[in-house]
């Protein structure tokens, strides 16, 4: 029932925003939602710990470790953004368009929600392609003709991936029906049958899902829309994009992954490893030369979609416990990039790198947030991201990888220092013109000091029932 | 060789909707890609109920009535409402690579699907199996080429659709069993599509000035200096 209610919640909370006397209060409403939700799919993380899975409608709705985790992740960043548009938006925008904003808004986190708790891959691709399309709404919601451009991008590139991912799930199920005879899909039966299936339609179903979704999740070559949404959405919006949007159609990949790896034959590692080199690479260079601080974090993204794919396609056990952390580290790590982000562009209102100076001088708040954040995305010891790079690493030397080891650590080196080189431009130095004193809203406020929680604690202590949560997830992803 | 005459028909079908891939990537003019889009739609109509009436499938029956009504009655529709006729009947779309060049290239990627499909067809043993899936794959491919290769919002989106085109060609023969519920869901989403890039097209449109997809160069990485 309580996977019921998590996706009933988001709709209902949609429905109350449009609803007209309710939409001075839209975003109270989507407030209240949004914790409700989180508090919900907690209860639920704690069943999954408890007995590995728990059942809304057997067949339909179901949530295993790594649909609790994915879960997890999007309900607390959505729930933390909503609190951070709260005050970001008031001061841009209408009664009128905000509740439209916090409809769509709601309906996106209804997408989001329910990819992971579908139990079968077909509807799973239809809740991916609703993501993609209230996503393209929040994108262009400026209606700026940049943010258009951006929205238009993000729209074309993302929905372009969809008949081929669909392609694919036509395949899957050819496989799946010659082998069975016609059971029902569901990702539990597929892995159990993953042995009797054809091998090259596996592998074929595999790669086209891979390339479709991969769109979605923003892997080069594909990647061009995921900046200039990242860079034009308003800035909650962005958090959720880059920490948890761009997660989910990888969470698809990483289901199927389990599935492929669970046949003896269909092998298909190498392919994620070359295209997640590919991918930091591209990233860790265009890290180098950008201009703009939102499209700094967004390239940062790509970076670690490029390292979770890697880990993943090493495919033992322990580098899939590093690719499960890294998305949970990547999460709430990138949300609050975001956050910052938002908080440095009410200040100054400018996007450009160049043109942000002392920051630590005009805002001690937002110059020792962005520190903080900028060194928690980029790897910095003390921070989880490190750790979870570190273990991807070094589960990388134990399965005898070492030249992809050598290549991915080089490419992190060089992420890196571009993005610390860039960040001490912007924090040092003597400001050019003198800023006008900007009060900063408190839930903007509020918002950064809680999403700095999770990520300063689990950089030095992981709780039990998060590392028992990771090790859930991790299994699934089927490394031996 | 098909061994029955819906099989014939459907052969058929399948040559003329390889054909009208081509067709979209030759033509030069807005509509005429939409013309050509929307007979491909409706021959992809006309396979699902060859199929449905040679299989006894009440679900590729239905799958057909919501191709005719999603690709060939509500999209054009939704098209021609959300644009002013200038630009749904501009002349000349602009491309980045020549025709000539773009229909060899499609010529390859069709051999190409060919190629990459034969070893999974041959498993099969089943006629209408190996001649859906190579052309379905050949569509998507050659439609995901169109794709790159024109920079304007229509033709974009109608690119984007003629990919599904083909994959729907052959995912009713290799997955006619799919339940009823996700055939549906896909259309509503297929529709739902349309229309959310049509109303960002107008926006755009009314932002812009133009929907050609080529002026929209803002956001670009710049080299540093």
């Amino acid at each position: 029932m309580t996977l019921i209610a998590i996706l009933a919640i988001p709709l209902l909370g949609a429905l109350l925003c449009w609803f007209r006397p309710l939409r001075k209060h839209a975003s109270s409403v989507t407030m209240l939602c949004s914790w409700a939700v989180f508090a919900l799919v907690l209860d639920v993380a704690a069943r999954v710990i408890a007995r590995g899975k728990v059942v809304g409608i057997p067949g339909w709705f179901e949530a295993d470790g790594l649909s609790a985790l994915v879960l997890l992740l999007v309900s607390f960043v959505c729930a933390l953004a909503c609190v951070f548009a709260r005050g970001y938006m008031r001061h841009e925008h209408d009664d009128g368009r905000l509740s439209w904003f916090y409809a769509n808004y709601n309906l996106f986190a209804f997408a989001m929600l329910a990819v992971p708790c579908l139990a079968g891959p077909n509807l799973t691709w239809v809740a991916v392609e609703l993501v993609t399309l209230f996503g393209a709404l929040l994108v262009g919601f400026d209606n700026t003709a940049s943010s258009l451009e951006a929205a238009w991008k993000f729209a074309v590139l993302t929905i372009m991936g969809a008949p081929i991912a669909l392609f694919g799930f036509f395949a899957l199920f050819w496989a799946y029906h010659s082998a069975t005879g016609g059971a029902s899909e569901t990702w539990d039966g597929l892995r159990l049958m993953a042995g009797s299936m054809n091998p090259a339609v596996l592998r074929f179903s595999f790669l086209l899902v891979f390339v479709g979704f991969g769109a979605k999740s923003g892997l080069v070559p594909m990647h061009t829309w995921l900046p200039d949404a990242h860079s034009q959405a308003p800035t909650p919006v962005c958090a959720v994009l880059s920490g948890v949007k761009t997660t989910v159609p990888l969470y698809v990949i990483l289901r199927f992954l389990g599935v492929v790896l669970a046949s003896p034959t269909a092998r298909v590692g190498n392919w994620m490893i070359v295209l997640g080199l590919v991918s930091v690479g591209i990233a860790a260079f265009l890290l180098v030369q950008v201009r703009d601080y939102k499209r700094m974090f967004a390239f940062s993204t790509v970076e670690h979609m490029g390292i979770i794919l890697t880990a993943a396609g090493m495919a033992s056990q322990a580098a899939d416990f590093g690719a499960v952390s890294q998305i949970l580290n990547h999460a709430i790590t990138k949300s609050l990039c975001f956050y910052v982000a938002g908080v440095i562009l009410l200040i100054l209102s400018t996007r450009e790198i160049g043109s942000v100076r002392g920051l630590l001088r005009i805002s001690p708040f937002a110059g020792s947030a962005l520190l903080f954040c900028s060194l928690a995305i980029a790897g910095a010891p003390p921070f989880p991201i490190f750790l979870s790079e570190l273990s991807i690493l070094s589960a990388g030397v134990e399965g005898g990888h070492k030249v992809v080891v050598a290549i991915l650590a080089t490419l992190i080196v060089i992420a890196f220092v571009a993005i610390l080189s860039h960040v001490n431009r912007m924090l040092l130095g003597k400001p050019e013109t003198p800023v006008l004193a900007y009060a900063l809203p408190a839930s903007c406020r509020f918002t950064v000091w809680a999403a700095a929680v999770p990520v300063l604690v689990l950089g030095v202590y992981i709780p039990a029932p998060v590392h028992s949560l990771l090790q859930l997830a991790a299994h699934q992803l089927g490394g031996r | 060789m098909p061994s029955s005459i819906p099989d014939a028909l459907n052969t058929l079908c399948g040559g003329l909707i390889l054909i009208s891939a081509f067709a979209m990537v030759a033509v030069r003019q807005v509509q005429g890609v939409t013309r050509f889009f929307v007979a491909q739609s409706v021959l992809l109509a006309t396979s699902c109920f060859l199929l449905a009436y040679s299989q006894h499938s009440m679900d590729l029956f239905a799958l057909g009535l919501i191709t005719i009504g999603a690709k060939v009655v509500t999209i054009p529709w939704v098209l021609r409402r959300l644009l002013p006729s200038e630009f749904y009947e501009r002349r000349e779309i602009n491309q980045v690579i020549n025709i000539p060049t773009s229909l060899l290239l499609s010529l390859l990627l069709a051999i190409f699907a060919e190629f990459l499909v034969s070893p999974m067809v041959n498993a099969a043993h089943n006629p209408v199996i190996s001649l859906n899936l190579p052309i379905g794959l050949a569509c998507l491919l050659i439609g995901a080429h169109s794709l790159m290769a024109r920079r304007e919002a229509i033709p974009q989106l109608i690119g984007i659709l003629a990919m599904e085109n083909g994959t729907f060609f052959a995912g009713i023969a290799i997955a006619p069993q799919l339940p009823i519920i996700a055939e549906l869901a896909i259309a509503v989403d297929v529709a739902l599509i349309a229309v959310v890039v049509g109303l960002l097209t107008r926006n755009i449109q009314e932002t812009l000035g133009t929907t050609e997809a080529a002026s929209l160069d803002e956001l670009k990485e710049e080299v540093a200096e």
